[in-house]
């Protein structure tokens, strides 16, 4: 087979959309002016600034107003939980989370902890679904905020955020979503969802890099995050990204118009992807809920073979992907998310994932499917542990 | 940018003595899949003590399959003596080097052939000053895994 470029890790991130770019260029050169200057450059910038919180609220079934621009959705993140625990502290000082969110979350909570906080950290079932009835076991008088992911970054579980928002808000507390890789993936609805706070980031919706929003629900009380100018309604200050937030805009208004075909496409190839790698490679496991999944998420384990070897492999065919492998992380520590579902240890060395994305086609996975069929074949022969000698 | 230098992608990519014998005169296993790397050596030793052949099979990235193939290289004609000379600083400046966050890991070379070579001297009945204090069963140091928090 020729080889080829093959893309997979539209879950890392996205290239930006021509459109995009093409909305971001004039900013940069023609359209610099800074938003907060009066003459007619500077409104101009403003102008385009309101335009991109519009096509973002849109796309989430918000209000404008309701859009806060920020660097990136780690600090979305960061914002909502720390701001929300630091000015409830006379309520209280615990915190209830998931294992299983981004280290956005989990680092937070760390640093919270620091602080002297108290984190709780929800289980999942097998899936990756969070368990209700130990996230109400869990709220106390004195906790202020439920944070809890849209859907997994690793294996594309989507969580019941409206029956979780519910719960919260029975209980009188603030709730909040981290949604990086459920915007542009899912039908988001925060009206319908009751959510108080929710994060986004351009770059996985075929938007630039540096560049993200916090929602925060009309009425809900948060504190500024940086202290300055007047920008994001006093809360964010700092010059705005003006081209960025233009594109994460246009990104997004792509994203609501493509909504319904991008889904279903992705779920699709997905699809496709998973039938065939069960058929064609033996000791292979699907990690992760089928029914209620990312539409462009794969997470896979390749049974006594380790991943990095087989990301090694599939790069040198030209073939990206990521891998939940210890061996591949900065840290040596194998998934978090991958431990909470219950996969073997000696099983998530040998894990990937393949995301898919809008420019991803049948014949790239075809092609990927082949060059893993031969590396894990070639990994298995090298291999200490097989089927037949188990681990 | 490439993670590995070409030498270590050679030996990933082509390693060289992998598998297994039937008859092998000394075994030997380190690591266990569970820590991500597990590397089993067999060794073919001669009536005057030199190893004549040598393979592997490993469970891990590709430094520690790299390693592994330059490490049979190394030991194949020397004698039981001179392998257990080998350590894995020289297992790493054969391959040129590896990432820093590599090193501890995955080069599992020097305590696999070790291993072997301990199951050829109990089976032969032999010992080697180079064994000496050496317990196969000894678990892996813990503290192989205190590496920095990851950056992403």
């Amino acid at each position: 087979m020729e080889k080829r470029q093959v893309y997979l890790d539209y879950g890392a991130t996205t290239p930006v959309k021509k459109e995009v770019l093409d909305a971001m260029i004039p900013y940069f050169t023609e359209h610099f002016g800074n938003p907060s200057s009066l003459y007619t450059q500077g409104q101009e910038a403003k102008h385009a600034i309101d335009i991109a919180r519009e096509q973002v609220a849109a796309l989430i079934g918000a209000e404008p107003r309701e859009i806060f621009f920020t660097g990136t959705g780690s600090e979305a993140d960061n914002w909502a939980i720390i701001e929300t625990a630091l000015a409830n502290q006379k309520k209280g000082k615990h915190i209830i989370t998931s294992t299983i969110e981004h280290h956005a979350i989990l680092h937070t909570g760390d640093y919270l902890e620091t602080l002297g906080f108290e984190v709780t950290y929800i289980g999942v079932d097998s899936d990756g679904f969070i368990k209700l009835d130990e996230l109400e076991a869990a709220i106390r008088p004195d906790t202020t905020i439920i944070s809890i992911m849209y859907a997994n970054n690793e294996i594309g579980t989507i969580e019941p955020i409206e029956k979780i928002a519910a719960i919260a808000k029975k209980h009188g507390i603030a709730f909040h979503t981290d949604a990086v890789q459920a915007l542009g993936n899912l039908h988001i609805d925060v009206k319908k969802l009751g959510v108080d706070l929710l994060s986004m980031s351009a770059h996985k919706i075929y938007g630039p890099k540096g560049v993200g929003a916090l929602y925060i629900r009309k009425g809900y009380q948060l504190p500024t995050h940086i202290h300055g100018g007047g920008q994001e309604n006093r809360k964010r200050a700092g010059t705005e990204n003006l081209a960025g937030i233009v594109g994460f805009g246009k990104a997004a208004e792509l994203a609501r118009e493509n909504l319904v075909e991008h889904i279903e496409q992705e779920r699709h190839l997905r699809d496709y992807f998973i039938e065939q790698v069960l058929q064609q490679i033996d000791d292979v496991q699907v990690n992760g809920s089928l029914e209620s999944r990312l539409p462009g998420n794969v997470n896979i384990t390749f049974k006594y073979i380790e991943g990095e070897a087989l990301l090694l492999f599939l790069d040198m065919k030209g073939i990206a992907i990521s891998t939940g492998s210890a061996c591949s992380s900065a840290s040596l520590t194998p998934s978090h998310v991958l431990t909470a579902i219950g996969v073997p240890v000696e099983q998530i060395h040998g894990s990937i994932r393949v995301s898919i994305g809008d420019f991803t086609t049948k014949e790239d996975l075809d092609y990927t499917i082949e060059a893993l069929k031969e590396s894990v074949a070639k990994l298995r022969n090298i291999s200490s542990v097989s089927s037949s000698s188990g681990w | 940018m490439a993670m590995y230098n070409d030498k270590v992608m050679d030996h990933f990519t082509n390693p060289h003595n992998v598998g297994e014998f039937d008859n092998p005169d000394g075994e030997g296993t380190y690591g266990s899949p569970v820590c991500g790397d597990m590397m089993k050596i067999s060794i073919l030793v001669d009536a005057n003590d030199v190893i004549t052949d040598a393979k592997f099979k490993t469970f891990g990235c590709g430094s520690a399959i790299a390693s592994s193939s330059v490490a049979t290289d190394m030991i194949i004609g020397k004698t039981v003596e001179e392998a257990l000379e080998v350590t894995n600083k020289m297992v790493l400046d054969e391959l040129g080097g590896l990432p820093p966050i590599k090193i501890h890991c995955s080069v599992l070379a020097d305590h696999a052939i070790k291993s072997a070579i301990y199951d050829y001297a109990q089976k032969h009945g032999k010992t080697y000053a180079g064994l000496e204090g050496f317990d196969p069963n000894a678990p892996e140091d813990e503290d192989e895994h205190a590496i920095p928090e990851e950056l992403n």
